[in-house]
This record gives C-alpha cells, structure tokens and sequence, in this order.
C-alpha cells in the first residue's frame, strides 16, 4: 500500500455523509475514513489483512463520491484497487461460489472479446425466440446453481447487431474538421450497440472523422476494480494497439471518445496503469491524454444544437458515479441535454448518489444493491420523468432491471441517444 | 461485556479490531488510541444505563458524535468505552411559533440548517465541520463558524438541554423562555464541556428569522496592515458584517492553484466580506464596505453583482482549507485567537516564527472576531520538523495569551491543547474546573485527561 496516499488523508470526516455505505449503517468501518484507517492499520502493520478487511472492501462500491467530497485531495480510486489486489493475492476470500462467479465474468469471458460476442449470440436468440421469458415463467433459474441464478435477471437484453455490424470502421463526414477513435465496450456492445451507432452519429455531425477499431476488448475497469490487475494491463495494451491499428497512429487522432462513464474513467488512467512498461508507457501517456468522453469532447469543440424539433419529454439525468466522482463530468452531459429542442430538464434529488450497479456490486451484494436501487427509483418517481437519462451501461442495466421490476415505464435512455433521435428527427423534417 | 450486549443488543456494541480501529481517531492529526469497545445508545434511559454500568465497573467512558474534533476530545482512553450518540439522529419539534428546534444531539448540523431554511429560518452556526459534525459536538465544543462576528456562537443559540450525568440521573436544563433566572444557568457549565462533565441528549436550540439578502465584496491588499486597518474602519463604521475573512498570502496562492479563480498572487492579504439582512440597508452597507477597504489602500475590491458571482467570491474562502490540505502530507489546523486589534500583529508574528523555524505555515481565518487559523503544511514522519511545529505552537501559544487572546477560539483544549491551558488561564481557573468535575462525576470516568489532568 503506498504510504504516501494513505497518509494524505487526515481523518477530517467531511467523506462520511456522502458515502453510500456509511449512510446506510452509521459504522464507521463501512465509511471512505474507516476504511483508509484499515488500510493504514494494516500497511502500519498493526493489523493483518483479515477476511473481515477483504469483505469490508467488497462491501465498499467503489463509487467514489467520497473522492468528490474530499478536502485533501486522497486518490481513493487507487487506494481501493490495491487494497482489492492484495486481498486476491492474499486469497482472504476464497470460496467456491465467489470463485465460480469471478471467474466466469472477469477472468474468463471479459478477456475473450470474441468468445463474449458468441455468447451474446447465444443470449440474443435465447432472448428472442421467447425462450427467456418462458424460463422465467416456468421458473426455471430455480434449478441452477444459486451463483448463476443471481446472474439470471440481471442478463442485459442483448442487441441483435454488435457494433461492428452498425458501423463501419471508419466514417469520414463533409467537412471532417477532427479525427476520433471510438470505444464501444464489451457490455455496452451486446447490450446496446445502437448507442455506439448513435455516438458516430453525432459525431459525424460534429464533423468528426470516426475511426472505430474492430472487436474490441473490454476496458479493463472490472478486472482493475476486482483486484486483477496484470489483466487490467493487457487489456489496456490491447485496446491501444487497436486504435493504433485503426487509425495509423495515436498522433492523428484528435480524441479517442468514450460514451460509458464507468470505462472513461478508467481508460483515462491508462497512463498510470501502464506507467511502468517498457514498450507502452509512452503510448499509454499521449493515450490518456487524448481520451475524452464524449460529452466533454461535445462541449469542447462547441455543442451543435439539433434544428427545431419536437421533443416533448420530461427527462431527469442520473450521473454514473465514475463520470461525476471518477471524471468530474457534471456540466457537460446537462448542457447537451439542455441543448436538445423542447426537452425539459428536471433535477433528480441525489442524482449523483450510486444506483447500487457499481461494477458487478449487484451480483456480490445484491442486498445493499437492492436499497441503492430503491432510492434511486423513488427519487426517479418524484421529478415525474417519462426518461431517466444515464451515461453508463452498468446503470442503465440496473435502472431498467429497477423499473421493470416496479412495472414502472420509464424510459431509459443514455443522454447521446437523445441527441442522436433529434438530429435524425430534424434531418427527417428538412 | 455481555451486559452492554443484553443491554443493547450485539449490533450496537463493536468489539472486533476491524470495528475499533476507524473509532481509534478523530480529526486531530497524529493522536491514535484504540479503545476497548465501541457502544451505540438510541435514547437518554440506555445512555444513563451505559454509564450505571461504566460507573459500577470503573470504566471510563468517551463520548463521540462523528469524530471531527481537532483538539482530541472524542479521542479514546486506553480500556475505555467510546459511547457514540451518531446513531441518535431525530428531529423532535420544529416550532416555528416560538423559533425553536428541539433535536436528539446526534442530528447532523447541516440538517437542522436545511430544516430551519425550508421554513424561512436561519441556524447561524456554521462551523467548516458542519456537513457531518453532530450539534452534541458542536454543543459540547461550543463551536464557531463563519457568521461569529454578527450572530455569535453554538452558546448563544441554546436555550435547552438534556444531560445524563455520571451516575446515570437525567436532567433537562434550561427553558423554552427568552429570558429565564430561576436558580443557576447550570446549562452552560454544559456548553463547552467536552464531554467531561455528562453527556447531552438533546438541544433546544434557538432559530432567527432568514436574512432577506446577503451582499459579498471581495477585497485584495498588498500590505497585511492595511487589511487589518480596513476591518477596524468597518467596525468603528457601526457595520456588523456577518462574514469578514481573511487569507494571507500562502493560502492565496495555495487557493489560486487549486480553484483557480483569478486571485493576484503578489497579494499580501485578501478580505472576504458580507453583509446580510434589509435589502435596503445591504446596498448601503456594501457601498460603504467598498469605500472604506478603497480608502485603507485595497488594491482592488470586486463587488458581486450576481448570485453566482457572490459564489465564486466565495469559494475563495470556502476553498482555503481543501486548498491547504492538498498541498502537505499532514496539515495541523490551530485557532488561536486575539482581540480584533492585535490581529494585524498577531498574523505578522506567525510569519516570522514560520520563518525562523523554517516552517510552512498559512494563516487564514474569522478576521472579524480575531479567531485565526495558522495552518501548519508539515509531514508527521518527519520528526525534527515536528518538533520544529511544537515549539513554533508555543511561540504562537504565548503570544497570542500575550495579546490578550486565548489558545483556542473554537476547537476546544481536549488533548492537543491541554499543555497550553495553564499558561492561558492559570492554576487557579484550572483547580476551580477540577472542582466542579469532581463533583459532578466524583469517579472521574467521563473523558478523562482532556482539558486537564484529573
Ligand atoms: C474540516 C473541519 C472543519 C472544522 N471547522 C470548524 C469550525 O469552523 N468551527 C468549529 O468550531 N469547529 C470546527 N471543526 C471542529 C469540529 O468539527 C467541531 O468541534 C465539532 O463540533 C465536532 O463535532 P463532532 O460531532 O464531530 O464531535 P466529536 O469530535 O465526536 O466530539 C467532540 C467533543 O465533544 C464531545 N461530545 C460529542 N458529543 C457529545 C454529547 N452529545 N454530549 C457530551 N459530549 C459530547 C466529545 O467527547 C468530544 O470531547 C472543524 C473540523 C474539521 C475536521
Ligand atoms: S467509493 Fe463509495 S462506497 Fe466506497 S468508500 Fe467511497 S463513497 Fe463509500
Ligand atoms: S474527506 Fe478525505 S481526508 Fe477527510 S476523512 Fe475522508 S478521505 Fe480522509
């Protein structure tokens, strides 16, 4: 643990009344405070790294409002990822089921990009043909092993075409003033391509040349924020020869966007991820630099209103814990919002308060995911929205798992989809 | 131990060291002590069954809300008990007839505010601490904030309270009465007690009516003297502003670096000031404000036309502790405090002794009550430098008492202070507070060793 970064916290407590957790059972061991003293305690070697400590970092959502809440500036992000990857080496937490479900989503298929797409392949007909809703109504998950039957409702509905199939891989518009790399995800590429296609779109009518590299791997913030964190560095050396593959060079490319706040936080911390290898340290740092989401790369280069519209929507937006604590992207997604004709923006109490997704949270703590959830609804309830905006797959996922449960239809929808549906719309009415 | 579990429950009494270490601190840098059991109560009746049981076994026991202090007040005694009220949360009554709240001492400061606020009143308290601290800290360090000058401090806004002494009898001090004489004001021998005297339960606190506007002014000065005489021009003016503060020019750098909001960085000083209340009378203070700071050599004085402009003045200050913080691995925040006066002094000593001990030291603070924050930017492994702050805090210490001030303005004397407390006030006023403590709690279980050795 480095010293230094736990040192820089001075106990003042301002963290404690954002903290999701702390909020929840008033203990101070389940707050940012308590936790960095655990830390210290251990790194002082007045505690050894117990199974208490590995389960109270689990318990912890990693959402990062207590960096946002912070005084001192203490890099709590860096802070939980080595503490998650020592209590892995530390093996503190080794069960069969835990194990089981680890390794199945983090290790296994969220390193195998095209293994991924087959499976979505898979869920995609298992959805389409009925078969899922037939297995829920005939109660079936019920037979599975109890780890894979948690995973079963939160499967997302997973999208016909990937991303690959919707757009090319590159997309030149008339004038094309910048050049951009395009992520698409993993996730967010069976579950909703269409958003990847929808952010060219805008885009392209930003004048952006888009380059956008073909089957592409996962981001590497599961396997970072679980704990694995050589995995987390082959995946980042992955993603950049990607690009590098797509474009020609990291150096023509004005921005490399994100549209996932969970994945933009991290791919901006390529550069600390890989800070000590030989061959990609360099890359790595113009990487960081470069990468943009894409609502602050909108705001940026100046944010195009769609021409009259009608849009009559009453939208509230939900901010993805890692764009607004882990990016400090607030504004942004609000003007974009704002700027889309007839919608009207309404605050959500809260909005920057977790929804419980956080990563795979909501399949090792279902219980605490489940109130997070709950609080977000209600609030959700209240601003009296037909659309709930968000700019995170993992969000997105809970909020509608969230609104289906409570038989509630409300629209989910990420903030450049909007978008995308108005410069269509006012295309269609030119 | 069984008994405080049959008496509370397992969940509300920790024993394990992954439950006691985040309870072995509070925000006084470098003190540390794990206690032997941390307890939660819920009322008044299973706090006096906490300390029947203490008393009966000899135990000493701490009382914590949520461990912000900087003087180590809620700082755990070896073998003790660390009663944390953070769990006793309520609103009781807002009474908007007679502008009273009555609140459990666990409730969050920040909410009662807001509570006050959406009924078009004002809590004037407002310490920096205010998002988490409880108002039983806040009570029992009587503490401060920005709005001292005009409105006063945590004291002057209690009316009431309830109070579990040593021997687990239940008192309510104190009336719903403006004005009330019947027998001794015992309530405030509670007020600032830190914990050593009985533990409150709940406040009556008083409200006042919302200040219809609030005007904020800005002000840089390239000599230290000419801010320090602004201030006393304002005074002797008969305006009471309710905020006047003050950053000297390490936190203006620090504030700049960090917020960047276009502050000169040749600036010796730079005042923040506001005044609330009438509109009319707001206009008028703030023109006069203007003059006076223009007049004493300001080099500049931006007057807010907006809201968002009186914000972003305002984060000037707001923002010198985050400023300070991030740029020294350990930061020790000191509140010595001298009459107006002296403070043009007062701050100009702090630079020397900073440069003599070759320290970083930043001053800002409430220039408009004379409470002062040096701020030392130091590191807590380095020992000859943390020797170096010791006697820089004596200095510091002593020539503040010198002045005619005193070692503390707000954050109580707990542990970090309590060397200092016999060169500020004197045997004779220490002997008196061992007397009263005697006789209130004659076993010497509650907080003992803060403020004074028993
Ligand atoms: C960032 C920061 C800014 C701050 N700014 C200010 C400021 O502007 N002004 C200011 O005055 N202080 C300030 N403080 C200091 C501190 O926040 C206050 O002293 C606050 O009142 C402490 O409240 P707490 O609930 O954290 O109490 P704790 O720290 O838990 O306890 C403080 C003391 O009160 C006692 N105590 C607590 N509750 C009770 C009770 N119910 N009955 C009896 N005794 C009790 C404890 O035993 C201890 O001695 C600041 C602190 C920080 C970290
Ligand atoms: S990351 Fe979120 S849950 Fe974890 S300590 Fe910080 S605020 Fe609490
Ligand atoms: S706000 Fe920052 S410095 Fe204060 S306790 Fe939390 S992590 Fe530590």
């Amino acid at each position: 643990m480095d010293y230094s970064v736990l040192q820089q916290c001075m106990h003042c407590g301002l963290c404690l009344p954002t903290c999701p957790t702390y909020d929840e059972t008033k203990l101070e061991r389940n707050s940012p405070r308590g936790r960095i003293s655990l830390m210290r305690a251990i790194a002082d070697g007045e505690m050894e790294l117990t199974k208490a400590f590995g389960e109270e970092m689990y318990y912890c959502l990693g959402c990062l409002a207590c960096t946002t809440a912070c005084p001192a500036g203490v890099n709590y992000a860096e802070l939980f990822e080595v503490a998650r990857a020592d209590i892995e080496t530390k093996g503190v937490l080794s069960a069969h089921k835990r194990d089981l479900v680890r390794w199945l989503t983090v290790k296994f298929l969220l390193t195998r990009p095209r293994l991924l797409r087959g499976v979505g392949r898979l869920l995609y007909f298992y959805q389409a043909i009925g078969l899922q809703s037939l297995v829920r109504k005939l109660r079936l998950p019920a037979l599975l092993p109890r780890s894979l039957r948690e995973l079963e409702p939160l499967t997302p509905t997973v999208k016909r075409h990937f991303s690959d199939a919707l757009i090319r891989e590159v997309e030149t518009p008339t004038p094309s003033r910048y050049r951009v790399g395009l992520l698409t995800g993993c996730i967010q590429d069976l579950a909703y391509s269409d958003l990847n296609r929808d952010t060219a779109d805008v885009l392209l009518a930003h004048d952006c040349e888009v380059f956008t590299p073909r089957l592409q791997s996962c981001c590497g913030s599961l396997h970072a924020h679980n704990g694995e964190v050589e995995l987390a560095r082959e995946m980042a050396r992955r993603n950049i020869l990607a690009v590098e593959k797509s474009a020609g060079s990291l150096e023509k490319l004005d921005a490399i966007i994100s549209n996932a706040g969970g994945c933009g936080s991290h791919l901006k911390n390529y550069a600390h991820l890989l800070h000590d290898d030989p061959v990609f340290a360099a890359r790595a740092v113009l990487w960081s630099q470069k990468l943009k989401d894409i609502h602050e790369w909108l705001a940026q280069i100046g944010i195009r209103r769609p021409a009259a519209a009608a849009c009559a929507a009453r939208v509230t937006y939900h901010e993805s814990c890692h764009l607004c604590h882990g990016q400090k992207i607030t504004r942004q997604p609000r003007e974009l919002l704002r700027a889309i004709p007839g919608l009207e923006l309404v605050e959500l109490a809260e909005s920057n308060w977790c929804c419980g997704s956080a990563g795979i949270y909501n399949i090792t703590q279902p219980e605490m995911s489940k109130k997070l959830l709950d609080r977000k609804l209600g609030h959700i309830q209240k601003t009296g929205a037909s659309v709930v905006a968000s700019a995170n797959p993992g969000c997105s996922l809970q909020l509608q798992t969230g609104l289906r449960e409570a038989h509630r239809s409300v629209r989910v929808a990420h903030p450049i989809s909007l978008l995308a549906e108005a410069f269509r719309q006012a295309k269609r009415a030119e | 131990m069984n008994e405080l579990i049959a008496l509370l429950g397992t969940e509300r009494v920790l024993t394990a060291p992954e439950d006691l270490i985040p309870y072995s601190f509070d925000g006084t840098a470098a003190l540390k002590q794990r206690p032997r059991c941390v307890v939660f109560a819920k009322t008044a009746e299973e706090v006096a069954a906490v300390l029947k049981f203490a008393s009966g076994q000899g135990v000493p026991v701490v009382t914590r809300g949520s461990g912000t202090g900087l003087s180590g007040g809620s700082l755990p005694v070896a073998g003790g008990i660390v009663l944390c009220l953070a769990k006793m949360d309520q609103v009781l009554k807002l009474d908007e007839k007679n502008l009273t709240v009555l609140v459990e001492t666990g409730v969050i400061t920040q909410k009662i505010a807001e509570l006050a606020d959406t009924v078009g009143l004002l809590y004037p308290p407002d310490p920096g601490s205010m998002k988490i601290s409880t108002i039983g800290g806040n009570v029992a360090e009587n503490s401060g904030g920005l709005r001292g000058l005009k409105y006063g401090v945590t004291r002057d806004y209690v009316m009431g309270l309830e109070v579990v002494l040593a021997d687990g009898r239940i008192l309510w001090l104190g009336s719903q009465c403006v004005k009330d004489v019947a027998g001794y004001s015992i309530k405030d021998v509670f007020i600032g007690s830190e914990g050593t005297l009985g533990v409150i339960t709940k406040v009556l606190l008083k409200l006042v009516p919302k200040p219809r506007t609030k005007k904020t002014l800005l002000a840089t000065f390239s000599r230290m003297d000419a801010a320090a005489e602004t201030v006393s021009a304002i005074i002797a003016d008969k305006i009471i502003p309710c905020t006047l503060e003050f950053l000297d020019k390490i936190t203006i750098k620090c504030v700049e670096d960090f917020a960047h909001i276009g502050l000169p960085l040749d600036a010796e000083a730079l005042l923040l000031m506001e005044t609330d209340g009438h509109p009319a009378v707001v206009e008028e203070e703030a023109r006069r404000m203007e003059a006076i700071a223009r007049q004493h050599g300001a080099d500049s004085v931006t007057v807010a036309q907006t809201a968002e402009e009186a914000t972003r003045l305002a984060t000037a200050r707001r923002s010198a502790f985050s400023a300070l913080a991030r740029v020294a691995p350990t930061t020790i925040l000191e509140d010595a405090t001298v009459p107006r006066s002296e403070l043009a002094k007062m701050i100009r000593f702090t630079q020397e002794v900073a440069v003599r001990h070759q320290l970083r030291i930043a001053t800002f603070g409430h220039m408009g009550d004379g409470n002062l924050h040096p701020t030392f930017l130091t590191d807590e492994r380095n020992a000859p430098e943390m020797a170096r702050v010791e006697h820089a805090m004596q200095e510091i210490f002593d020539y503040a008492v010198k002045l005619g001030g005193t070692i503390t303005g707000e954050h109580g004397v707990g542990l970090a202070k309590k060397k200092f407390l016999p060169g500020a006030i004197g045997e004779a006023s220490i002997g008196l507070m061992r007397q009263l403590k005697k006789s209130l709690d004659p076993q010497g279980l509650l907080n003992p060793g803060k403020i004074f050795d028993p």
